[in-house]
């Protein structure tokens, strides 16, 4: 598909999904869904709708998801009957891929690891970081219950097509600097809403060096701009990650040369400090070093974000013959279970808990101030997660930092926020 | 459509966490969802607010996570319509979806008193009008397509039609 027609990668999805030769930004299209997921917040609320269908089937329970994944394992006898209509639903139209406690893993990094996502792809998610999917070329966004109860019954959503921004990142990243910090700098430069309603194309010779779970993490992050969704065109390490785990044939998708974009951003990423996003929102971010000293009580490895393997590893190499600070409390929640499998393989996990952390089963628990660390008035926390809200970890007068697993392991030692490279 | 009330003035970029936090997702009720309407931003909001009163906001109004119980807790609440500056994407969809009325209204209401000044909102014309002032101020219209889901009274009325129209 590199005949070009002036599109950007999401332009050629869409209008491949509804039908046109070409689409502009702006044009409302009704496009074929490949992909909907659900969780046990948002699937309930779909189900409900569902039903009001009075429809037998839903269009193709193949191309269906349902991940309970957020008050799981169930934090009390509400969010357990959530999960038990997931449970139920899943069963009674026929939806195999509904991923049971013990064998899922928090949404967005378990259906790239189950090969349930590929390039090309229209992927809509009833959780905002359902956006996480452009990391690997497909277009996904996250909507609400109704949109995937409509979904679940037509297999068409509607969408206004997003103008494209490009973010390009050159240089070398600096040690203990990854995607979480490319990302992270960017939410700080262009805020909250800076890319509302847009869809956030990355490129450069940062990205291109970028592992699969660091792209993930930035495109992941994509909706704390406002964006519709990010993404990264394919290259060779995405086919090398898609390899054994796909199944079938796919096309891969690239912007034209001559696309248009809106807006053109350009940074240089050689001398990028680790990045902290300050309470109370995700563009509040500054430098590592201006963030050094800042006391903190509890420490959260994990989340759609950064809970994949290679943040694991990045934490554990960190923290190897450490203890945790005796002030601190470090949950570290692995993603997925194939991920905590891997982790215990590697001897990761044995690093954690001779470090005196908390290792927990696959959950989104503390990020969303679910459950599984929840933070009392005043408390402070250092957090992989993706926001830093109001009451976001818990009580309202609590506060959440943003940051990258290299510096909150090395903050989980120290007490305080700091800098790996200094810590080490 | 049209609607009159007293208005409750908010600022930028308030959050879907902030409209309904977390932990209260494990129930999609309308009506228990909106006695947490605003909790933490405002505790006492759910005792002010009553049937018919607008939410008037600034820019990104309902970013961050996709919960649906956001448009539903303010449904809930009674509250006739939300006014802002720009919304957020998915809930600007979840609004339009579930029938909640919003307006886009460019012009800065951030000046207004809440729980004192009141406004007229036309919906269909896109009109905003100060009933203690007689200023006015204009909205963009919505494209054909989402006026008929809103004229329809939602996504999952205007899904049926179309299974409907199939059978």
């Amino acid at each position: 598909m590199r005949n070009s027609n002036n599109s950007t990668m999401v332009e050629k999805i869409l209008a491949a999904h509804a039908d046109k030769e070409k689409v502009a930004p702006g044009d409302l299209v009704n496009a074929r869904v490949d992909l909907a997921l659900g969780n046990d917040i948002t699937a309930p609320v779909a189900i409900r709708e569902f039903m009001r269908f009075g429809l037998d089937r839903v269009f193709d329970p193949d191309k269906i998801v349902l991940v309970p994944d957020h008050f799981t394992p169930n934090k009390d006898i509400a969010s357990a009957e959530q999960a038990a209509a997931l449970r139920n639903f899943a069963k009674q139209y026929a939806i195999k891929n509904y991923f049971e406690v013990g064998r899922m893993g928090i949404e967005h990094a378990l259906l790239p690891e189950q090969g349930l996502v590929w390039p090309g792809m229209v992927i809509i998610g009833a959780d905002s970081h359902t956006c996480t999917y452009g990391a690997l070329g497909a277009f996904s966004t996250g909507v609400g219950s109704t949109d995937l109860a409509a979904a679940m019954a037509l297999g068409e959503a509607w969408f206004k097509v997003p103008p494209t921004m490009r973010f390009e990142y050159e240089g070398k990243l600096p040690p203990y600097v990854g995607g979480k910090d490319l990302i992270l700098y960017t939410i700080g430069q262009i805020g909250v809403d800076g890319a509302r309603y847009r869809a956030m194309e990355f490129v450069g010779s940062a990205v291109d060096n970028l592992s699969m779970d660091g792209r993930l993490t930035m495109a992941n992050m994509a909706v704390e701009a406002g964006g519709k969704c990010g993404y990264i065109q394919p290259d060779e390490i995405t086919l090398e990650y898609l390899k054994g785990r796909v199944v079938g044939d796919y096309t891969a998708v690239y912007s034209d040369q001559d696309a248009g974009y809106e807006k053109i951003y350009k940074f240089d990423v050689s001398d990028l400090e680790p990045q902290i996003a300050f309470p109370p929102s995700p563009d509040n971010v500054r430098p590592v070093s201006e963030a050094s000293g800042i006391d903190i009580q509890q420490v959260v490895i994990g989340s759609c974000t950064n809970g994949r393997i290679e943040d694991l590893r990045l934490a554990a190499s960190v923290i190897k013959n450490k203890r945790v600070h005796p002030e601190v409390r470090l949950l570290i929640i692995p993603a997925t279970q194939d991920i905590y499998r891997q982790a215990m393989e590697e001897g990761l996990l044995k690093i954690f808990i001779e470090a005196e952390a908390a290792v927990s089963t696959p959950t989104c628990g503390p990020c969303l101030g679910g459950h599984m660390g929840i933070l009392a008035r005043g408390e402070k926390a250092l957090a992989t997660t993706n926001r830093n809200f109001v009451g976001r970890m818990g009580h309202p007068e609590s506060e959440v930092y943003l940051c990258n697993p290299a510096v909150a392991a090395a903050s989980a030692v120290t007490g305080t926020i700091v800098d790996p490279k200094e810590a080490i | 459509m049209i609607f009159e009330g007293k208005i409750w003035v908010f600022g930028d970029n308030i959050d879907t966490d902030a409209i309904v936090a977390a932990r209260y997702l494990s129930t999609y009720d309308p009506a228990e969802l909106a006695e947490h309407l605003m909790e933490d931003i405002k505790p006492d909001f759910s005792g002010l607010v009553s049937s018919g009163d607008i939410i008037v906001a600034g820019n990104n109004f309902g970013c961050g996570s996709s919960r649906e119980h956001a448009p539903l807790a303010i449904k809930g609440a009674g509250v006739s319509c939300v006014i802002a500056r720009s919304f957020a994407r998915i809930f600007f969809r979840n609004a339009i979806n579930i029938g909640l009325p919003i307006l886009e209204c460019s012009d800065d209401l951030s000046h207004l008193q809440s729980g004192e000044d009141r406004l007229q909102v036309n919906l269909d014309e896109g009109l905003i009008t100060h009933l203690q002032t007689g200023d006015a101020y204009k909205s963009a219209p919505f494209p054909p397509f989402m006026q008929e889901i809103i004229s329809r009274g939602g996504l999952v009325e205007y899904v049926m039609l179309r299974i409907e129209n199939e059978k």
